[in-house]
């Protein structure tokens, strides 16, 4: 008995002075930090933040790379019903409504304040800021990598059809497109229709061209908001596409058949291509030697006020159920991530763009558009602040909207295959896409998003 | 007096059992259970709460014409790549067990395939496959437009049954060629010795002594290719071009982890589950009847 009395003694003491000792050892609080990025970015994702590690002793941050967007979220999830989540997590943008009534996370604008860094929500480019925050305007989560579509254009083939300068309407598009084929390029214009592409063909265009998506604001007023793309400008744009296409002066470009638009444009293959600023430096490392080429916004059809584009990419997600060390840690890194500087290294090393004003201020100072590889990337931030964000321009804010994007891909299959018309592939993505709506709305009863 | 080995009481006896049946409730009834309960529910993703909704997740599924062509799909997909895999692979084994020169290396070569990974094979037939860049490259030169798994619905379908057959063909090829070499020598020689010729010897007396292997293997490839297909479909065509491929497993992946109705995903693991279990009955019922067993 007595043995025991004094084993329980000697173990009361040791705890004692272990949690004396905590202090004086001071160990970093360590949290997690699951991000969906891979390849080249992952690494630039690991030096980011082993500099937040370096740049202080009270915190470390533990960045693991689940390898893509949906890998991230579907990991996370797994890992919050299982109580084991991540901090801080990456959510891609259309994931921003399933998240928003998750209830799982801390909104960071909360976040900051407890902690007490003070940052102006003002700075950060209208057009970013309002697709991740609330309809009535809080931040729930930090925007983090982001992009906007562009066209690229191969200037030399456009100089042998006496143009200097990228088409700034489709009508343009069209006649120039028709010039090229005519000069003898096999190729003018690369696209691809899968569901990666409803992002530059449908989300950008209806943006661009102020049509809705959806009704109630493309979602941000209810979660009974139901899809109206075969009703708007973009049926037109389906229908151009489609016949551009069967004349030959649009021609698919994917992985799967053996080379993508990127690669297409890069190799001098086709002269045009619609994708994201964030191939900017792809095309540079591996264009072929000596091409000259140029990116410009999007065009619009004649007659159009343009409007500004939507950011693609992900946000900065601070779950809940976390300590308050650990959010303390979050916050500190969240702030650091917000640094100009580090806008300026991540836009370095990534094709992504400043997320604020002053990031891309600091980033002009420096002379970052004017060096040769980054000269262009500019027109990225001109796309997305061509004008303030309209009630349909915010941004997109519909649930399960990555099943919505792969009824996209289906729909455009069937329409360029000639199973259906433009027209009646547009009816079934309305209908289908609505139908994954109803789901998700029912999904949640009586829930309204912030 | 007989004497029986029994235990005392009956409890040891389900003490023995119970370490198996633990095993067999965590990792078979528990999560088949479990997805049944959320077949009749609408789950919150993030487990914030779920309602009960009977069978409403069933009749919607079954109201819904995509589903419909995901199951023809997925029976198109079995059938020809069930029926290509084993008889490519009965040709190959009864080849292989004639001696001819050079069988000892097919012996080791042609079981291969069934070792790699699904999505490593998709990569590789995906480059071989590929109009523009690959070997149908080549024949797309020839006829312009002959080839186009991006849009063309039966070049795609056409794909992923070439790439799942190639794998299987390893795994019949080994049942079949051990069949072959268990039947007895003396047997075929004796019919050698009659006068029959190859083809009748193999018709008459080898394909009839292996056919619990060949039923045995119907069963496995025509349940595999419902089930191991997934990954072939995830890299090769991700279900397109406009569902074309989109087979039932690749269907219940997609709906349930991209697009978070676990839901509406578990209650199409029960339908593909039962649609399983009776063609697995079907077959037992009608075709083991014509199987002699030795």
């Amino acid at each position: 008995m007595t043995i025991i009395k004094r084993g329980f003694a000697a173990l009361a003491a040791g705890a004692l002075s272990t949690a004396l000792a905590v202090p004086a050892f001071a160990e970093p609080v360590k949290f997690d930090f699951w991000f969906g990025l891979s390849g080249d970015l992952a690494r630039v994702v690991d030096t980011l933040c082993k500099n937040f590690n370096d740049s202080q002793k009270d915190y470390e941050v533990v960045c693991t790379s689940q390898g893509n967007y949906d890998a991230t979220l579907q990991n996370t999830i797994a890992a919050f019903r299982a109580g084991k989540q991540p901090t801080v997590v990456q959510v891609y943008d259309v994931g921003t409504a399933t998240m928003m009534l998750s209830g799982a996370y801390k909104p960071a604008d909360k976040l900051m304040e407890e902690n007490g860094y003070k940052i102006d929500y003002s700075d950060y480019f209208p057009g970013i800021a309002r697709y991740y925050a609330t309809s009535k305007g809080e931040m729930l989560s930090f925007p983090f990598n982001s992009s906007t579509a562009l066209m690229y254009w191969n200037k030399d083939a456009f100089a042998k059809i006496g143009k200097t300068e990228a088409p700034k309407t489709w009508e343009d598009v069209g006649a120039d497109l028709k010039a090229l084929k005519d000069a003898g390029y096999d190729c003018p214009m690369a696209i691809n229709i899968s569901a990666n592409e409803s992002w530059q063909l449908m989300e950008q265009f209806s943006a661009l061209h102020n049509q809705p998506i959806a009704t109630k604001n493309n979602g941000y007023d209810g979660l009974d908001a139901r899809l109206e793309v075969n009703k708007t400008k973009f049926v037109q744009y389906v229908t151009d596409l489609k016949k551009w296409y069967d004349a030959g002066l649009i021609k698919i470009k994917s992985k799967d058949l053996g080379q993508d638009m990127v690669q297409a444009f890069a190799t001098g293959t086709c002269q045009v291509i619609l994708t994201s600023v964030g191939d900017h430096g792809t095309v540079g490392r591996t264009q072929k030697e000596g091409m000259s080429w140029d990116v410009a916004e999007l065009p619009v059809y004649a007659g159009t006020e343009r409007k500004n584009s939507l950011v693609g990419g992900a946000s900065l997600w601070v779950l809940s159920g976390k300590s308050d060390a650990e959010y303390k840690g979050a916050a500190a890194f969240l702030n650091f991530i917000h640094d100009p500087k580090t806008a300026l290294f991540w836009s370095t090393n990534t094709g992504y763009i400043p997320v604020t004003k002053s990031g891309f201020d600091f980033m002009k100072s420096n002379g970052f558009y004017d060096k040769a590889p980054y000269k262009g990337r500019e027109v990225a931030i001109a796309s997305l602040t061509a004008s303030e964000p309209t009630e349909i321009t915010r941004g997109i804010r519909l649930g399960n909207f990555t099943q919505i994007r792969a009824e996209f891909g289906t729909q455009m299959q069937a329409i360029f295959a000639n199973k259906v018309s433009v027209q009646e592939g547009l009816d079934a993505l309305v209908k289908n896409g609505d139908a994954i709506l109803e789901r998700f709305q029912q999904t949640y009863p009586g829930k309204t998003l912030p | 007096m007989e004497k029986r080995v029994t235990f005392g009481r009956w409890t040891i006896g389900i003490l023995f059992a119970v370490p198996q049946l633990i095993l067999i409730f965590t990792f078979f009834y528990w999560p088949a259970g479990q997805a049944v309960y959320w077949s009749l529910t609408l789950q919150q993703p993030w487990g914030g709460g779920n309602i009960w909704v009977g069978l409403d997740n069933f009749r919607s599924i079954l109201a819904n014409a995509d589903y419909w062509n995901s199951i023809t799909a997925s029976m198109i997909f079995a059938g020809i790549s069930t029926g290509l895999a084993m008889v490519i692979a009965l040709v190959l084994a009864a080849l292989t067990d004639r001696q001819l020169a050079g069988s000892w290396l097919y012996r080791v070569v042609l079981i291969w395939p069934y070792g790699i990974a699904a999505p490593a094979l998709a990569l590789a037939f995906r480059f071989i496959l590929a109009p523009e860049a690959g070997f149908m490259a080549v024949v797309n030169k020839v006829w312009p437009g002959f080839w186009d798994p991006g849009l063309d619905g039966a070049d795609a379908m056409a794909s992923v049954i070439i790439a799942f057959s190639w794998k299987y063909v390893g795994y019949n090829f080994i049942f079949f060629l051990a069949a072959l070499q268990a039947i007895p020598r003396s047997l075929i020689e004796a019919a050698a010795m009659d006068g029959s010729g190859v083809i009748r010897r193999f018709w008459d007396i080898q394909f009839p002594l292996i056919t619990p292997t060949i039923f045995f293997l119907l069963v496995i490839n025509i349940t595999e290719s419902f089930q191991d297909s997934f990954g072939i479909v995830d890299i090769m065509t991700a279900g397109g071009p406009a569902n074309a491929t989109n087979l039932m497993v690749y269907k219940i992946y997609s709906d349930g982890f991209k697009g978070l109705d676990y839901s509406g995903a578990a209650a199409q693991s029960i339908i593909l589950m039962l649609l399983i279990i009776a063609l697995t009955i079907v077959q037992f019922r009608f075709i083991e009847r014509r199987v002699h067993y030795r």
